[in-house]
């Protein structure tokens, strides 16, 4: 039912034939080159991973509750925090949009039976757990103490954690990203559907092909950084060493090169997201198509010149420094585009509340303090009070937890009905979004205060002064994480009870919602054809229009 | 240099071609080696050492994306791509350098 004729006919029934329906044997999930099953084994792997994640997360806090080091011993707590951000940053923020929706959509979107290279597609996700099963096994074993960052000397000489295992893991991984994003690079110049011109690409595709720009120039580099930082552990060659005649801010460089484009690999995506939810919910065409689309690319592009701001107080140049907080304060542009571009469309939209659209202006709000904060962070004179903070933890919690995961749950919301066929509860999902809104902000805020007044992060024991606003950051933790549970149950009850979602449950215009829910195995019966642009809202979309404005009495569950 | 080439395998150098590129590449890690032990940064400037072994790897770093990736029958978008990862390789060279060059200059001294 992909033809134009097929929006808005409302038939609420599951396809006998979809790619779920498709094989039902382990062997047929472990063996499939299917894009779409390869996104679904992904977001289960992910959520895994973000829910250890979330248990380190809950250790934290609970350590902090109290000024005292009571629940964890420091040495612990240096390890609950490190392995926190290891599985967060590396095994679920990096692969979540990209590897879940990104895998799933990319291809439907353009109006492509596959990925150019579904073997490959498969690869990553092998390698994928490959990298994550060893990361774990070193964490079982003892875990890592180093901080995410891995930062030399301490990591080469005297930690005697499993660093070794740990790089291992991440190195192994890189491979998983590299290969996905080269699949989405190839696929999108190759497989576009005809009529789908780039500028009818929706922009979570340009999203998509800006943040693979940045996987498959930035990982590499990480690669090789960790299998130096292993070889000067294994072999005592000086590298990072200055004891053995190597450099310890060479690593910080060699690092940050890639780790701060890494921001960008989590949230380009949640941008597109966003881009997709703010049209769509607007029922209104993008505002500033192009700009949106070429900001992702300045974006990805200006990542790379700013990696120099992580290390103002490291020991670096002041010269560098300088230049490197005068292009931070440039890539801060492309962002706001965004920003006023998306503001531009909701005005005088019709806009509809939905759990989504609450995810998408709740990203709104909160990247705009993340991304605010971060000229604060950019700013040398004022970094030097601010540097290694909860200032700066809080900074980047609001961009990648505000921004990241707020977009992947409001792309997950949006596109479920397309993966499962079903629809989940509105009214949990509603206020779902709001506990995580009201939560995170109840987290995470408080830490800016924490940070200005001086309380330095990675400390398992802080002064009392700080125990009432630790306190509050405490009890936003345990809000924030019902929020984040409460999808668990009411999406998976929805795989069970849901109502049929039917092909468009939106009413929207997009390739996506041209074929059925769940889609089949080839995403169309025949190559569709595109003659409208990309949200377009207008009968030249085909869209029914009078259907779109009871589009409520539909979804509504 | 067309996608015919490509299909079809034309154009390509052929087993005793790569083992041809392969034993550049073995010769070109065993001089770098040797040289090594000359004082070139002593007899020349500082850093000739350094030069000279980035300058081995960069020729065999180009042989292999020449004749073992393809790209010297590729068609011209990949040879601009390879020719982009390049100058974004300099980006990074060129600003780290930015920082070692100008550390020793201090704070705003003269």
């Amino acid at each position: 039912m992909q033809n134009v004729d097929a929006i808005g006919s409302g038939i609420p029934a599951i396809p006998k034939d979809n790619y779920l329906t498709n094989g039902f044997t382990l062997k047929s999930w472990l063996l499939t080159k299917d894009h779409k099953r390869i996104a679904i084994m992904y977001l289960i792997s992910i959520s895994l991973f973000f829910m250890a994640g979330g248990l380190y997360a809950s250790a934290i806090r609970l350590e902090l509750l109290t000024p005292e080091t009571d629940l964890l011993t420091s040495a612990t707590y240096n390890k609950v925090f490190t392995q926190h951000g290891i599985l967060m940053i590396f095994f679920f923020l990096i692969p979540s949009i990209p590897a879940v929706l990104g895998n799933f959509l990319l291809p439907i979107m353009i109006g492509a039976k596959d990925l150019a290279l579904p073997r490959i597609n498969l690869l990553s996700l092998y390698i994928y757990w490959l990298g994550g099963a060893l990361t774990v096994y070193a964490l079982l074993q003892g875990g890592v103490d180093t901080g995410w960052t891995f930062y030399t000397p301490y990591s080469t000489t005297f930690s005697n954690s499993y660093v070794m295992a740990v790089g291992l893991g991440i190195f192994i991984n890189g491979f998983s990203s590299i290969l996905t994003g080269l699949n989405f690079i190839v696929t999108i110049h190759t497989m576009r559907a005809p009529g789908m011109t780039w500028f009818r690409l929706p922009l979570f595709v340009w999203a998509q092909y800006a943040t693979s720009l940045v996987m498959i120039l930035g990982t590499p580099v990480i690669a090789i950084t960790v299998l130096l930082l292993a070889i000067e552990r294994a072999v005592g060659v000086g590298i990072f060493d200055p004891a053995i005649g190597g450099d310890p801010i060479l690593f910080q460089h060699l690092f940050w090169f890639y780790s701060h484009p890494a921001v960008y690999i989590m949230v380009l995506p949640g941008m597109g997201v966003i881009s997709e939810l703010i049209s769509n919910f607007s029922r209104k065409k993008i505002f500033g198509y192009e700009f949106i689309a070429f900001s992702s690319i300045a974006i990805a592009v200006f990542g790379f010149l700013v990696w120099g701001h992580h290390m103002f107080v490291s020991g670096q140049s002041i010269y560098a420094g300088m230049v490197f907080s005068f292009l931070t304060m440039v890539v801060a542009v492309p962002s706001a585009i965004k920003m006023f571009n998306w503001s531009a469309t909701l005005y005088k939209g019709s806009i509809s509340y939905d759990t989504p659209m609450l995810y998408a202006i709740g990203f709104m709000g909160l990247f705009l303090i993340g991304g605010l904060t971060g000229l604060f962070l950019g700013s040398m004179g004022l970094v030097v009070h601010l540097t290694d903070t909860y200032f700066v933890v809080s900074h980047f919690h609001y961009v990648m937890v505000g921004g990241q995961v707020i977009a992947y749950l409001g792309g997950l919301h949006y596109w479920w009905p397309k993966i499962t066929g079903r629809m989940y509860s509105e009214f949990w999902g509603k206020i779902s979004a709001m506990l995580v809104f009201i939560g995170f902000n109840l987290t995470f805020f408080p830490q800016f205060i924490l940070g200005y007044m001086g309380m330095p992060r990675r400390y398992a024991s802080y002064p009392a002064e700080f125990q009432v606003l630790n306190i509050f950051s405490t009890a936003g933790a345990s809000v924030l994480a019902v929020g984040f549970v409460m999808p668990l149950i009411y999406l998976m009850h929805s795989l069970f009870y849901g109502k049929p979602a039917g092909d468009n449950p939106w009413m929207l215009p997009g390739l996506e919602w041209r074929t059925t829910s769940p889609p089949p195995t080839e995403n169309f019966e025949k190559t569709p054809v595109v003659t409208w642009e990309a949200y377009e809202f207008g009968e030249e979309s085909g869209l029914d229009l009078e259907a779109a404005r009871t589009r409520d009495s539909v979804t509504t569950v | 240099m067309s996608d015919k080439h490509m299909e079809t395998g034309e154009g390509h150098i052929g087993y005793p071609g790569y083992f041809g590129v392969f034993a550049i590449l073995v010769f070109g890690t065993i001089f770098t080696y040797f040289s090594s032990f000359w004082d070139l940064d002593g007899t020349l400037f500082p850093g000739a050492n350094t030069l000279l072994a980035l300058a081995i790897a960069f020729f065999k770093m180009t042989c292999v994306m020449l004749f073992f990736m393809h790209v010297y029958w590729s068609p011209r978008m990949i040879w601009l791509s390879a020719v982009a990862s390049l100058f974004w390789l300099a980006i990074m060279f060129a600003y780290t350098m930015s920082d070692y060059f100008t550390r020793s200059l201090g704070v705003f001294s003269v």
